[in-house]
């Protein structure tokens, strides 16, 4: 039976810490989730503080935002890097589509937390449905990141002139028409991590969709292992929101 | 009786509205954040960087409480569970601060 809920006193002069209990009054695979997630926001941390210490170390662009060009000589403003939005080629919308995205993301994090609601009512139907949903809103965020990362490869019409006269277009690990190589270097080191670790929880979801209609948990007599999947998935919604504003707004 | 763990009894309960209006109303915070957010970034001009980046700042924090406190349910769980996440990002904290500087320097040296 579900023990994770039940509240345990200890005996009278013994303290929680002295066993038999769990002082932090969570299940052991909840608790280790919690620990995995610490060490991965680490690796992400790491990640970030990098890009920001690189970052802060390249010269600003100084001049008017309107008189913006892309140059190898300083950091690029974000909002004039992902200005594009699929089926509407040549139109000027920056951010626009890093913030539909980050709605689609929000969104299935509060499908997902739906889910652990119904799965602690034991409501097998509910907990399908809201899987499901759970699991399209992280395929269409896949999606609109491989727009993402196939735009910003193959760059602008317009390209850019480096010092020496020739012209590049868009990005990759050694060239890259948008800013300094270190600039293209984070994105795809950064927003890939993320995108990994996304891809990694669609396919969680999609076990525990599954386990879920083959009455797995019904059977096991609690929807636990929806909440765990769903900390992780809560998690990557959270590293986006940071990558959101470290990489795209500031 | 072989077949009796196949059908288990079980008793859906009925969904608790106020629960899952709380759920949406996180949900809506969330959005009205971000959207604040794209009004700085459109709204306030460049020129005012400190006061746009602090915003951002600000306002990523609090959508990161609003994440790990109502979803994660973090703000709910015992308070040595709660410190144990929390504390350890402070340090985290400390030292994106910490390489920003380091790297404004390197930038000033090179």
């Amino acid at each position: 039976m579900a023990s994770t809920s039940t509240v345990t006193v200890p005996a009278p002069g013994k303290s929680a810490w002295d066993g038999g209990v769990s002082p932090m009054n969570a299940s052991y695979g909840k608790l280790m989730m919690w620990f995995f997630l610490l060490s991965d926001a680490f690796t992400f941390s790491a990640l970030l503080i990098t890009y920001g210490l690189v970052r802060s170390s390249h010269p600003e662009y100084t001049g008017a935002v309107d008189d913006f060009v892309f140059s190898q000589a300083y950091w690029p403003i974000p909002e004039k890097v992902f200005e594009a939005v699929p089926f509407f080629h040549g139109l000027n919308a920056p951010l626009v589509f890093v913030g539909l995205m980050t709605f689609i993301l929000i969104m299935s994090s509060v499908t997902m937390v739906l889910a652990v609601e119904a799965g602690h009512r034991m409501d097998k139907r509910a907990v399908e449905k809201w899987m499901l949903w759970t699991i399209i809103g992280g395929l269409t965020f896949l999606s609109c990141q491989a727009w993402e990362w196939s735009h910003f490869i193959h760059g602008t019409d317009g390209g850019s002139l480096l010092a020496d006269g020739t012209k590049i277009f868009g990005a990759n690990l050694s060239i890259n028409q948008y800013g300094p190589p270190d600039f293209a270097a984070f994105f795809f080191f950064i927003t890939g991590f993320h995108g990994f670790h996304v891809f990694s929880g669609v396919m969680l979801n999609f076990l525990i969709y599954y386990n879920t209609v083959t009455g797995v948990y019904e059977r096991r007599g609690h929807y636990e292992m929806v909440e765990k999947v769903g900390l992780y998935w809560h998690f990557v919604d959270l590293v986006w929101v940071f990558v959101f504003t470290f990489f795209y707004l500031v | 009786m072989a077949h009796a763990e196949e059908t288990p009894q079980v008793t859906v309960i009925p969904p608790d509205t106020a629960k899952i209006k709380k759920l949406w109303t996180v949900a809506g915070i969330l959005g009205l954040v971000t959207l604040f957010e794209f009004a700085v970034a459109f709204m306030v001009p460049h020129e005012y960087k400190d006061l746009r980046v602090w915003t951002f700042i600000l306002m990523t924090i609090v959508k990161a409480g609003y994440i790990v406190g109502e979803f994660m349910h973090l703000r709910y769980e015992t308070k040595v569970l709660f410190w144990s996440i929390l504390i350890p990002m402070i340090f985290v904290v400390w030292m994106l601060v910490a390489f920003v500087y380091e790297g404004i320097h390197i930038g000033l040296v090179r």
